[in-house]
């Protein structure tokens, strides 16, 4: 196991500093309080600064930002986040004639805060507090191909045949996600269903959780696996009514 | 534009019906195509005023100003244009009063909301004389702050001049549903000036029997007929709104629980729905002959259709639901928006004992107490802010049970299960609970915004959008059920515990 390592000691000791002086501080100020050479101290606050957990004020100082002091906390109750989707989940559910679930992710994993049944009248389970593997499903994919500082390296395991358990496999299906704006999932997570889903943003654009459909592979997707029309476009019109709803710009 | 996903989408089909939900707090229009989905929604709130203890208003202008912006709001997000909407349905607060001037539509002073209980002097005086009950037989109703007539009746003692005005014609009266129609076609240039049967229904005024207005209640409350609107049904063609959407046809008006009634397409009797807002609102469809309780709940009307024979119902009010919930949030910061509310309460397994009952402005159904008063009983210092958002919570499922057991013995039937809709339903826990102490199903259909949904199916059945209520039954799906799971040694010792804390509320306010 290698030792401690100086450069995140000192970033961690600046961070400290710089909490505990509402005003902010200066690169020479902070170098003195370290012992360390200006050149150094600038180097391990631009270094912050590119992460996100320090700003740098016009006066030139840098204090902490309000994402360190958010670290750690959801972006938005999940509750509030159902109440915001309902009418959306409602007419997705309706426009698509597939069960709607809406989910944020928790521990790694999909997690399911809101469910609307496929509009048959048949009996469906209220799924609303179950959780999905994340690399297994489009909400799943949705989310990690968003999140910050994931948890990458984790196992993939394989829930189907279809499961992608290759973690480089896996970053280029998120690459991919981020760039096409959806997922989709083909009997990945459970055989003979596949499902279609969008992020949600919030006020500052952050995807915040993952609205989608999923039903039957043969409804939702073509012989060779390509989702059927119109199915994309209600699952991404649904996402970003949800996110104007909370506040995003150009959704 | 929508992409359809149906083909053969037939050009009698296009087009967007507008709903216009005003309600207590906040104005929505929303927009329905023909399959009866959401397809744009535009909110606003507005302001309460809160004068003195006990008193509540609103500003009907600002009211109409929000009406008449959403409504293009709503447009601009679908790209409709006015020729887009085939018709306009209005549902609205019920029993909240407004009058105004003829001439120039300006209103007299604010409105006097529902929740307003400036009228409990004049009311008890009326009662006095025969009892709380001796208007039901023609009316439905017993005597209340929570009717309109009192406070019609109220504004014509209060306000210097108004019943001179009133008796002239100069002063018009009516409810929400009222102001809005008049205002779109034309205002003081020819505004229709209609009420339909379910608002109507709620003044005390209008005799159920002949659902015109009773010459006696008029007499008895000493209103003037000069400045009340024609009584008409809740669904047909009053006009064509001359302002907002110029040309298209207002179709319907009902008072929003008749409307959340609509929108669950319950139009047999037998069918009930309860929505949960402001308020909790149980209504049962009994069909065209009038049902009376003897379990304290209303008779009221449910519908009426063009020239068809009317539908009534009996509901059960409940005052205070999710406007607990606003003042956890508001009057003792526990919650900084609503939906936190089951954050809050998902981190005890319990009430811990707790119990809390919101008798804010008295008790409405089925106990009708004005001088009963809220109370948190079962404080220990084990009880943390956690108990007491499971205990508000609970209110809300103890006091539908209650309306519940009410309907049930009135009806000679037992619910099998109950149909819900309005913003609370989007709280997990909150259904759960419901379920678990009604020991039945919960069910919520794919569309929340009943209320808005069922002015729009009135509007559009008038102007045959959708041929008739069978269509509109068979847009009705489920989109989420909650079982009870909870044992029936619980439900029985946590319903006992409620009925004792209801108890200890009654009396507070002595005369
Ligand atoms: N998740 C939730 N949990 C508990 N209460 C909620 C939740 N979401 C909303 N509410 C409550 O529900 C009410 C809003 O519901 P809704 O929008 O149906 O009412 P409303 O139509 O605005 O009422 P009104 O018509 O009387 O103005 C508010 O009182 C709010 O406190
Ligand atoms: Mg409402």
């Amino acid at each position: 196991m290698p030792g401690p390592i100086q450069s995140i000691e000192r970033a961690a000791a600046a961070l400290r500093l710089l909490a505990a002086a509402p005003e902010g501080l200066g690169v020479v100020e902070l170098g003195t309080a370290l012992t360390l050479a200006k050149t150094t101290a600038h180097g391990i606050l631009r270094t912050l600064v590119d992460v996100g957990f320090v700003e740098q004020a016009e006066d030139g100082r840098y204090r902490v930002s309000e994402d360190l002091a958010d670290l750690g906390r959801p972006r938005i109750d999940a509750n509030d986040l159902r109440a915001q989707a309902v009418n959306w989940a409602d007419s997705l559910a309706s426009r698509t004639g597939e069960s709607v679930r809406l989910a944020v992710l928790a521990e790694g994993r999909a997690l399911v805060v809101h469910h609307v049944f496929r509009p048959d009248d048949s009996r469906q389970e209220l799924a609303v507090g179950t959780s999905l593997p994340a690399h297994a499903c489009a909400l799943g994919k949705v989310l990690l191909a968003w999140s910050v500082g994931g948890r990458r390296g984790a196992r993939l395991p394989a829930l189907t045949q279809r499961t992608v358990v290759d973690p480089a496999v896996l970053r280029r299906t998120l690459a991919a996600v981020r760039e096409q704006g959806w997922a989709l999932d083909v009997e990945e997570l459970l055989a003979g269903t596949a499902s279609i889903a969008a992020p949600v943003r919030d006020r500052g654009g952050l995807v915040v959780g993952a609205i989608g459909i999923d039903g039957e592979s043969e409804r939702l997707v073509d012989t060779r696996g390509r989702p059927r029309a119109g199915l994309v476009p209600a699952v991404r019109q649904a996402a970003r009514s949800v996110s104007r709803g909370l506040g995003a710009r150009g959704a | 534009m929508a992409t359809e996903l149906q083909d053969g989408e037939r050009p009698e089909h296009r087009g967007y019906v507008a709903a216009v939900d005003q309600g207590t707090t906040s104005t929505r229009c929303i927009l329905f195509d023909h399959s009866g989905r959401l397809v744009a929604i535009a909110q606003r709130e507005h302001r309460q005023h809160y004068p003195r203890p006990g008193w509540v208003e609103h500003d009907a202008a600002e009211i109409w100003r929000n009406v008449a912006r959403l409504v293009p709001q709503a447009m601009a997000q679908v790209d409709a244009e006015p020729g887009d909407v085939v018709a306009i349905g209005i549902a609205n607060q019920r029993e909240t009063v407004v009058a105004w001037d003829r001439h120039t539509g300006v209103p007299v002073g604010h409105a006097v909301v529902w929740q307003d209980t400036r009228t409990a002097d004049l009311v008890d005086a009326l009662a006095a004389d025969g009892g709380t009950h001796r208007f039901a037989e023609a009316c439905g109703l017993p005597l209340t702050t929570y009717f309109a007539a009192p406070r019609m009746r109220w504004l014509l003692d209060e306000v210097p001049g108004l019943r001179r005005r009133a008796e002239a014609g100069d002063v018009l009266f009516g409810t929400i549903d009222s102001w809005l129609v008049w205002n779109l076609t034309g205002g003081p240039d020819g505004g229709t000036h209609v009420t339909d049967v379910t608002n109507a229904s709620r003044t005390m005024l209008m005799d159920l029997r002949t659902l015109d207005y009773s010459p006696q209640m008029l007499e008895e409350f000493g209103i003037p007929r000069a400045c009340l609107p024609e009584i008409r049904s809740s669904s047909e063609v009053y006009g064509t709104a001359r302002t907002v959407v110029p040309g298209a046809r207002i179709g319907a008006a009902l008072g929003d629980q008749q409307a959340a009634l609509f929108g669950q397409t319950c139009f047999s009797p037998g069918e009930a729905k309860c929505t949960y807002g402001t308020g909790g609102f149980l209504l049962m469809n009994t069909g065209t002959e009038i049902t009376r309780s003897s379990h304290g709940l209303l008779t009221t009307v449910a519908h009426r259709i063009g020239d068809e024979p009317p539908a009534y119902a009996l509901e059960g009010s409940i005052a205070v639901t999710g406007s607990l919930v606003q003042w956890l949030r508001d009057n003792l910061g526990l919650i900084s928006t609503a939906p936190e509310i089951e954050t809050l309460a998902r981190t005890v397994p319990d009430n811990g004992g707790c119990y809390f009952v919101p008798a804010f402005s008295g008790l409405f159904a089925p106990h009708w107490r004005s001088e009963a008063r809220g109370l948190i009983v079962g404080l220990t210092s084990f009880v943390t802010k956690g108990h007491i958002a499971r205990a508000a919570l609970e209110a809300t499922a103890w006091q539908t049970r209650e309306v519940v057991e009410a309907m049930d013995a009135d009806s000679g039937l037992r619910l099998a299960s109950l149909r819900v809709d309005g913003g609370m339903t989007s709280n997990n826990l909150l259904m759960q609970t419901v379920a678990d102490v009604l020991d039945a199903p919960v069910v919520r259909p794919m569309v929340s915004e009943t209320v808005s949904l069922g002015a729009a199916y009135a509007a559009g059945l008038a102007v045959g959008f959708w041929p008739d209520t069978q269509a509109l039954r068979r847009r009705w799906h489920r989109a989420a059920q909650w079982d009870p799971t909870m044992d029936p040694a619980t439900r029985a010792s946590g319903w006992k515990d409620w009925q004792q804390a209801v108890q200890r509320t009654f009396g507070w306010i002595r005369h």
